[in-house]
């Protein structure tokens, strides 16, 4: 189906960009435009839902910018799922950033929110985008964007962090994704998503081998080691940054790029016979994803500053979704798909407390944290919730996706790979847990009264949305139907996954 | 009337700088301020006759022009095909952006000599246009040395070390000429003809000649040399430099980039494919000289502290990326360095425009920026989005250009000029954003509290250019995304046509 809805949902933001400009002088009006874009953008996206939920596309083709090769949109169940997530948590982000930014009377609020919602238009570019140029396109724009607001403090730090986020995330895309991208276009003539992959049969094994590890290390958005250091560098930038952008928006974009790398350029049908010197080369892949997520989770472990901590936590959740594609087992890309979803709603709840509680009390170390639960009970009962779905419990959605992560690692005859997800998921346990724990039960440190009072919630503005999208990532737990929907359509599926 | 306009636009469109500098010359000594005037009427005439060209070759196909009648050999004769006619309303079009944006900057600079700055100006574009249309070898060295003569001219007026360093280009470009001539000296001895279409009509016969490999090297050094290619860059930094504003904006965009295209029309329209990539053992060698040249460029540009030179190590490195592009020896690599002559043109002189707009405020070096983008918001934002295109970021013109260039360096399996491409891309993004760091951040020793509040620059008063050189700029800009939008059009409708039967 042809229409131009893809195209207004990717405007709606961009459009919004000269208003929130212009209104500079009067915030309320100027976050006003945020919401009517953020509203207009999901509403957009959900009146795709039916079309795609029927097992239909809707395209729609800009215009041809090199012959043969447009910069064209294809939403299919896949694109959709990740627009309906980062669509919706910006809503949510808004709120929480009238209240974070306000709250800290920071400066040079409506450039932040200007190049907000320019970095929401290159996100739905990505999700939305139907060949691998337009996708490289709306990558770049989106690496660029999120660079002012990284740097927001303009201070030293966030200079030394911006430096790092640009040289990791330009020189792979230019160096790595930019010539593979070349060389898939020069060997198949066509670099259209059609849900099968367009690279089959073009070149030898090792030639495709080398593209494939070329395409997963040029998006390094998806924070695969050991081009992962841009990430926690990145966490210099304000709190809302962290929680929609470095947990959902552009690390995502990233692995969604890889799983678009993996279903539609390569194919899972092409790859599962790939084979160089006998070693199948999702298997590197596969094996490159594993050490990142153990070695980030160790990290985690040893992480005082509690944004640090998240920010290696995503660096392992973002591997997940690597290793669920590289399995390349309906089931686990499947499961990598829904994992997207449910780790951005617990994540950003993570995120979200993790701001709240610096703007009620200043404090970023988690050992400085202990026996704050009496004083915030509200958010650092969000960051329970949270930190259970990250974690996969129940009853949290990360359970799910897990679930069908392991499932799937299983039916793929990768049995190694589920020892991986299990010991990860006891270290992201041993690093979550605690933090909750000892902010409700001091226990033999007790805790000066003192030092509480005057210690409480944040702003409403700052405790209402993570409560919120804690409370979704237990929803999604009870009613997941619609994300495996998709997830199993992205995958050629019919039915569950 | 519209009809005759029509059939004379390829020498209206060249008649009137040369006109218009003769108007300015003479009648402005008497009235120095309309000398201003009458440059800018010829460069919107000689525009518009460029356009209506373009339209002429893409409905009727390559035209020939006989300058009064007069048939080839004997007369002058233009031939304008979709190559040159692609590039011939990018050269009074740059010129018209750089004078409308240097207007203030002459008549402050140059009051004294208003019509002879003006007269110089024309001069040289009528130069160029003619280099770039003419189909007479002897014509194009002649034509060649009124660019040099007027550019040497127009450079030296910047006084102080512009008379040494132009004094170098003027020493090295006149052995680049003297090169070129001799080439076309022996062609002509074997050949007897300088008019380009005989010229490689009759060759095909004499390619094992050791004079006409002899003639064909002579002229590729000489043009090097005048266009810069490493290590034959010498003169250009320094001359670039030390130049003023006005100069270095007409001058720097321009002549580089008209002579590469010489360099494409000896090679396939004089010589050809077979020519250059069969009969001569060596052309393999050339896209690596290309790719040192690019390497060595981007080097340089990284170790300079001023912002102009800076620039002028970018120009050496994309004349490396042409070269190398027009050498490889397919149709990729060519479209690549084609299309890259018109988008480095207008990139050029974006980048010069700004380097202009900070000497104004500042003492020009990189340090001159910090703390810009408070200040002159405008002019920064244009070296961002124009840094996007050297960089290579969709969707500016730059990215198309290496698109190609990248293409057909991995057809020929060039991995050393892809590798060097790739290299240069990296590179410029550490020059943009080491610029854009400074501006944002401004000089973060000073700073005291957590952030950083640039409240010092006093917010009242306000350091950005003047809006007579803000819309030039912006202009540019547009340009360039234009260029990548429409590259497709472009390049279907034009460079294809321009593909030498032969090249793969």
């Amino acid at each position: 189906m042809v229409s131009l809805t893809p195209l207004l949902a990717m405007l709606s933001s961009l459009a919004a960009v000269p208003l929130i400009a212009l209104s500079g002088k009067r915030p309320n009006l100027r976050e006003a435009f945020t919401f009517a874009a953020g509203i207009t953008k999901l509403l957009l996206v959900l009146s795709m839902l039916p079309v795609i939920l029927a097992g239909e596309t809707v395209t729609y083709t800009l215009w041809e910018i090199l012959p043969g090769l447009a910069i064209r949109f294809r939403v299919d169940a896949m694109g959709i799922l990740f627009a309906l997530v980062a669509s919706s948590l910006w809503i949510v982000t808004t709120i929480y950033s009238i209240g974070y930014m306000r709250g800290l009377k920071e400066h040079a609020q409506t450039r932040f929110f200007c190049f907000f919602a320019l970095a929401l238009s290159a996100t739905l570019g990505v999700a939305f985008a139907g060949n691998l140029l337009t996708l490289y396109l709306f990558y770049e724009i989106l690496s660029l964007s999120t660079y002012p607001l990284v740097t927001h403090h303009q201070d030293k730090e966030a200079r030394d962090g911006g430096r790092k986020y640009l040289s990791y995330l330009l020189a792979s895309s230019i160096g790595f994704a930019l010539p593979a991208l070349i060389a898939s276009y020069l060997l198949a003539g066509t670099l259209e998503f059609t849900g099968t992959g367009f690279l089959g049969g073009t070149a030898s094994p090792a030639v495709l081998t080398f593209l494939l590890l070329l395409f997963v290390f040029g998006f390094a958005k998806s924070g695969l080691m050991p081009l992962h250091g841009w990430l926690p560098g990145a966490m210099v930038a304000p709190t809302p940054v962290s929680a929609l952008l470095h947990a959902v928006a552009v690390v995502k974009v990233g692995v969604f790029s890889v799983l678009r790398v993996f279903t539609d350029v390569f194919g899972l049908e092409t790859l599962k016979t790939l084979f160089i010197s006998g070693i199948k080369a999702a298997t590197i892949v596969a094996v490159l994803a594993s050490i990142t997520i153990l070695l980030s989770s160790l990290i985690a472990l040893f992480q005082d500053n509690l944004k640090r901590r998240l920010a290696y936590s995503t660096i392992g959740q973002l591997s997940y979704i690597i290793l669920g594609a590289a399995l390349l087992h309906q089931t686990a890309v499947a499961g990598a798909l829904s994992h997207i979803v449910m780790h951005a709603f617990g994540k950003i709840t993570l995120f979200f407390c993790a701001g709240a509680i610096f703007v009620a009390t200043g404090k970023k170390y988690i050992s400085q944290m202990v026996g704050l639960g009496r004083a915030m009970p509200f958010t650092f009962a969000a960051f329970f919730l949270g930190s259970l779905s990250v974690i996969g419990l129940p009853p949290a959605g990360g359970l799910l996706s897990k679930f069908y992560l392991i499932l799937g690692s299983l039916r793929g005859d990768e049995g190694l790979f589920m020892i991986v997800f299990l010991v990860s998921s006891l270290l992201n346990a041993a690093y979550f847990l605690p933090i909750t724990f000892r902010a409700f039960f001091p226990g033999d440190k007790a805790v000066d009264e003192v030092s509480l009072a005057g210690i409480r919630e944040a702003p409403l503005w700052c405790v209402v949305p993570p409560v919120v999208t804690g409370l979704l990532s237990i929803a999604l737990f009870f009613f997941p139907e619609t994300v495996f929907r998709l997830a199993s359509l992205a995958v050629g599926a019919g039915g569950t996954p | 009337m519209i009809a005759a306009l029509w059939s004379q636009s390829p020498a209206l469109a060249e008649l009137f700088p040369l006109f218009g500098a003769l108007l300015a010359g003479v009648w402005g000594l008497y009235r120095p301020r309309y000398s201003s005037p009458i440059a800018i009427a010829s460069l919107v005439g000689s525009l518009v006759f460029a356009l209506m060209v373009v339209c002429r070759v893409l409905a009727e196909g390559s035209l020939r022009y006989r300058m009064g009648g007069w048939p080839g050999p004997i007369g002058i004769e233009y031939v304008v095909d979709a190559l040159n006619a692609l590039i011939l309303p990018f050269i009074p079009g740059s010129a018209l952006l750089a004078l409308w944006y240097s207007r203030g900057l002459i008549a402050e600079e140059f009051s004294a000599k208003l019509p002879q700055f003006h007269s110089l100006y024309l001069l040289l574009v009528t130069g160029l246009m003619g280099m770039t249309v003419t189909g007479d070898a002897f014509n194009l060295y002649v034509l060649v040395e009124i660019t040099a003569l007027a550019s040497y001219a127009l450079l030296s007026l910047g006084g102080g070390r512009a008379y040494l360093s132009t004094l170098n280009y003027l020493l090295l470009g006149t052995i680049g000429a003297s090169f070129y001539l001799l080439g076309v000296g022996y062609m002509y001895i074997k050949t007897g003809t300088l008019f380009m279409p005989d010229l490689f009509a009759r060759m095909p016969d004499l390619y094992g000649s050791p004079t006409l490999t002899a003639g064909f090297i002579l002229m590729m050094v000489g043009l090097w040399i005048k266009m810069g290619l490493f290590p034959l860059h010498g003169w250009l930094p320094g001359a670039y430099t030390d130049a003023s504003t006005p100069a270095t904006c007409l001058i720097a965009p321009l002549v580089t980039k008209v002579t590469v295209y010489v360099m494409i029309r000896i090679m396939y329209n004089v010589f050809s494919p077979h020519f250059v990539f069969t009969t001569t053992t060596w052309s393999d060698v050339v896209p690596y000289i290309a790719a040192v040249a690019i390497v060595a460029g981007a080097s340089l540009a990284l170790i300079q502290t001023d912002f102009k030179r800076m620039l002028t190590y970018i120009v050496v490195a994309e004349i490396g990326y042409m070269v190398g592009g027009a050498w490889l020896g397919n149709t990729a690599g060519l479209t690549g360095a084609i299309f890259h002559i018109v988008v480095d043109m207008v990139m050029t002189l974006c980048l010069f425009m700004v380097a202009g707009i900070i000497a104004l405020r500042g003492d020009g070096s990189i340090e001159s920026f910090s703390g810009r983008f408070k200040t002159m918001p405008w002019t920064l934002a244009a070296f961002v989005a124009v840094g996007l295109s050297v960089i290579g970021i969709p969707p500016t013109g730059g990215f198309f250009s290496k698109w190609y260039l990248l293409s057909g360096a991995i057809e020929a399996r060039n991995w050393v000029f892809m590798a060097a491409l790739l290299f240069s891309s990296l590179v410029a993004a550490i020059l943009v954003f080491r610029v854009v760091e400074k501006a944002f951040f401004g000089s973060l020793d000073e700073e005291h509290g957590d952030h950083g509040h640039h409240d010092h620059h006093s917010p009242t008063e306000s350091e950005e250019a003047p809006v007579g050189m803000l819309i030039p700029l912006w202009v540019g800009v547009a340009v360039i995304f234009a260029l990548g939008i429409f590259s497709g059009t472009l390049i279907e409708k034009l460079i294809t046509h321009a593909m030498p039967p032969g090249l793969f």
